[in-house]
């Protein structure tokens, strides 16, 4: 078999390897309880298997209320007749079942006879991505600070900014120095790669944005001048609508949005509106944009004419940071992370089949969720301790005002899946959030400073967080527990991603070194 | 004595005389050239002292003209960023991240201060016994003298226990015991309110350190799990070494510089 071959099968299978050996082990189970321990037989309970969608399937049955969580895999996959061994999470009234059905439900259910019991089952990523584990590069080179990180949609290519005013594109294989590119005149505060990933963007503390082409490190215009103050955030326009990624939003400090036209090099649209500095802006998959800012205000604007839609109010503080449910699947664009190989192709498809290809995985991902699902949903973090998540395409209300950090929210991140909502705040602590109900789930505790940046795995099992504190910390989701604490950067780490193929982790701090983590 | 202010009294009553406003201008029109003949005149020491006195104050003068003058112009706002690159995020916040809030005032007297931080007591004036222990007399007739009572800040762990009166030669009294100091971080120039672990080293004797005597230059061990300071390996450091810098038994606390 060819290397690729292999890598391939691995990614997929990782999940399913010991699947025929476990189901022996439960017939052997079922046989031995059959014969030896009659007690616990006749604790038995009416279950019956329903859908995210809210859709049942047969009759309800008997289940052991002590079975654990594989065994009821076993079961749903015969119930259901899961032939894509599609690996499932199972909750019961919103509760997960974590290690067995008794501990999730409680005792008082064995009197309840004459109802069923309903458990839910959720989809889970049918690759995994395994755990970063040690650092198998420092790279050195930038003179100063490393402020952003970020891999290209695709996970081929990896580009850091920097305080020395310098872009650095890094070759992942040999993990070595690739391209310096110089264009800035001050600290490249953000970055972001075209969604079809042939482009990347860069923002800096002067107000210039800079495009560079990853395969050959130049620029490919002169710099996008217009901004009289530092860029804060970078979007680009969503695959799925502009197929050449011709189009990028840039919000400033001088309260404005820019959104610029790349192939004519031009502003296309200024935006304003805002009454202070605005801290971030996103570029929604139904064709809006949204904006924070120090203002206390979350505004909605619709991007083909840039005419002001609603205005999200509630924060008491600056709203820091938003995140989209889409997020994820519109970085990706059309490299779907359960394809990835650990050997890029190259991308050989046209602007168009790629665009058809992007707007598949974003309609299979906004309808995730069944009746919560079905629309995009923005959460906004703020200095005020609290997140909001909004329905922001068709309603001013919030969903959910979600309290518990005490002191600013700097980052939040949708998972993948968007079913979670990570949030990373200055009290030390990574927050968990239900992400259709924004449902407290639980907090991570480990970091002993400032937690800044999170990013996810592709398959939402894992997390990374970075912090003050001078280490990153990887966390397992689902045992809402501490996995391993990678320490090794000199000082504060500023920027974490995970890439989206999942096999590497980058970051990169005050101590001017840009670290690579592998499994 | 004057038994009211009867000269502002009157003038409220009467007003001033007509010319006085002219008087008062031609004195002061008039006072160089007197100064300047006194200047002239004096000798010796009087020169001295005069001369030095005109020279602040001509010193002084200066000063307050040219505040006026930067008051009247207008000055470019000084870029606050730090030197270092900042990511998006902490662009905003660098003053509130540093440290603790600190007020506009409190920043303005802690540069008049400046000269303090600098302190790790390199030299430190000794103490002797006789300052640090008085003399206490026992027995029936107040005739044995072998008792010393320590008249200096002290540190007690929490373990001790004292021993019973007959055994015991060194009382340090419950209300010089310290077990929190005032702890300035020399870099993020911050005081904390940390919990002292130990006193590593009074520099005038040994026998100090081991009775826990805290005088001004004393080296003791401070809790500083509270400022979250990490080392590379990301573990939090515990226990530092701060030097003392007031005279706490003069002061009533304990002042001390974090040694870094």
């Amino acid at each position: 078999m060819s290397f690729k071959g292999l890598c391939n099968l691995r990614l997929k299978n990782i999940s399913r390897k010991a699947m025929p050996k476990r189901k022996l082990d439960a017939k052997e189970d079922r046989q031995r309880d059959d014969g030896g321990e009659e007690k616990q037989d006749e604790r038995r309970i009416q279950c019956i298997f329903k859908s995210e969608s809210g859709e049942t399937d047969g009759s309800p049955f008997e289940l052991p209320i002590n079975i654990s969580k594989d065994k009821l895999q076993l079961v749903c996959d015969a119930v259901i007749k899961n032939d894509e061994k599609v690996p499932y999470a199972f909750f019961v009234n919103g509760e997960e079942i974590r290690e067995n059905l008794l501990k999730t439900v409680g005792e008082d259910i064995l009197t309840k006879t004459e109802t069923a019991v309903e458990i839910v089952y959720q989809p889970q990523a049918v690759f995994r991505v395994r755990a970063v584990t040690r650092c198998t590069s420092s790279l050195e080179g930038h003179a100063d600070a490393v402020l952003y990180v970020a891999f290209s949609p695709n996970g081929r290519h990896l580009a850091s900014g920097s305080g020395d005013s310098t872009v650095r594109l890094w070759d992942i294989y040999t993990e070595t120095p690739q391209f310096r590119c110089k264009g800035h005149q001050h600290w490249v505060l953000c970055l972001a790669w075209s969604p079809d990933g042939r482009k990347l963007a860069s923002g800096c503390k002067g107000g210039k944005v800079c495009l560079w082409n990853p395969e050959t490190g130049k620029e490919i215009c002169r710099s996008l001048t217009g901004h009289t103050d530092y860029i804060s955030a970078l979007a680009w326009k969503p695959l799925h609508l502009d197929p050449e990624s011709r189009y990028l939003a840039s919000s400033s400090k001088d309260r404005t949005v820019r959104i610029w036209d790349v192939m004519t090099f031009k502003t296309h649209m200024v935006i304003s509106g805002h009454s202070a500095h605005i801290s971030f802006v996103k570029w929604g998959g139904s064709n809006l944009i949204y904006t924070a800012s120090h203002d206390r205000t979350v505004k909605v604007w619709r991007a083909s004419d840039g005419v002001f839609c609603r205005n999200l109010d509630g924060h008491g503080h600056w709203v820091n940071t938003l995140a989209l449910s889409t997020d994820y699947v519109m970085r990706t664009g059309a490299f779907d992370p359960a394809n990835a190989k650990i050997v890029h192709d190259e991308v050989t498809d046209s602007p168009e089949e790629l665009s058809k290809k992007a707007k598949a995985r974003y309609d299979a991902v906004v309808a995730t969720g069944g009746e919560n699902g079905g629309f995009e949903r923005l959460v906004s973090g703020s200095d005020d301790a609290t997140m909001y998540l909004w329905r922001p395409e068709d309603s001013k209300k919030a969903i959910a005002r979600m309290t518990g950090h005490q002191k600013p929210v700097n980052e939040v991140k949708f998972s993948p899946d968007t079913r979670i909502i990570a949030s990373a705040s200055f009290d030390k602590f990574v927050k968990l959030w239900d992400g259709f109900t924004g449902k407290f789930i639980t907090t991570l505790r480990g970091h002993v400073n400032m937690v800044y940046q999170v990013s996810w795995s592709a398959d939402s099992r894992l997390l990374v967080s970075s912090s003050k504190d001078s280490t990153l910390k990887v966390w397992k989701v689902e045992a809402r527990e501490l996995m391993l604490d990678l320490p090794g950067h000199a000082d504060e780490v500023f920027a974490v991603d995970w890439s989206p193929d999942g096999q590497r982790v980058v970051s990169g701090g005050k101590d001017k070194v840009l670290k690579i983590w592998r499994s | 004595m004057p038994q009211n202010e009867y000269i502002e009294l009157h003038t409220k009553r009467h007003g001033r005389r007509l010319d006085y406003e002219e008087k008062k201008r031609k004195r002061e029109g008039r006072m160089p050239h007197i100064m300047a003949e006194k200047a002239k005149k004096l000798r010796g020491i009087r020169a001295k002292l005069y001369n030095k006195k005109r020279h602040s104050e001509k010193i002084q003068m200066k000063k307050t003209i040219k505040m006026h003058e930067e008051k009247k112009t207008k000055q470019k706002a000084e870029d606050k960023d730090s030197k270092y690159g900042n990511p998006t995020y902490l662009l905003e916040r660098e003053n509130q991240i540093r440290a603790k809030v600190l007020s506009n005032t409190i920043k303005q007297k802690r540069k008049e201060k400046a000269g303090k931080w600098d302190v790790p007591l390199p030299k430190v004036k000794g103490v002797s016994e006789a300052e640090v222990f008085k003399v206490v007399k026992t027995g029936k007739t107040k005739r044995k003298a072998w008792k010393r009572m320590v008249t200096k800040v002290t540190f007690v762990g929490d373990g001790f226990t004292r021993k019973p009166a007959k055994f015991e030669r060194f009382i340090r009294p419950m209300g010089l015991r310290f077990k929190k100091a005032n702890v300035t971080h020399p870099e993020l120039k911050a005081s904390f309110f940390l919990p002292i672990l130990g006193v590593k080293k009074n520099p005038s004797s040994s026998m100090y350190t081991s009775l826990g005597v805290i005088t001004k230059g004393t080296v003791i061990e401070v809790n500083i799990s509270e400022l979250g300071l990490v080392t590379s390996a990301g573990k939090v450091v515990w226990g530092k070494y701060a030097q003392v810098t007031n005279n706490p038994e003069n002061d009533g606390c304990i002042n001390a510089v974090l040694l870094v």
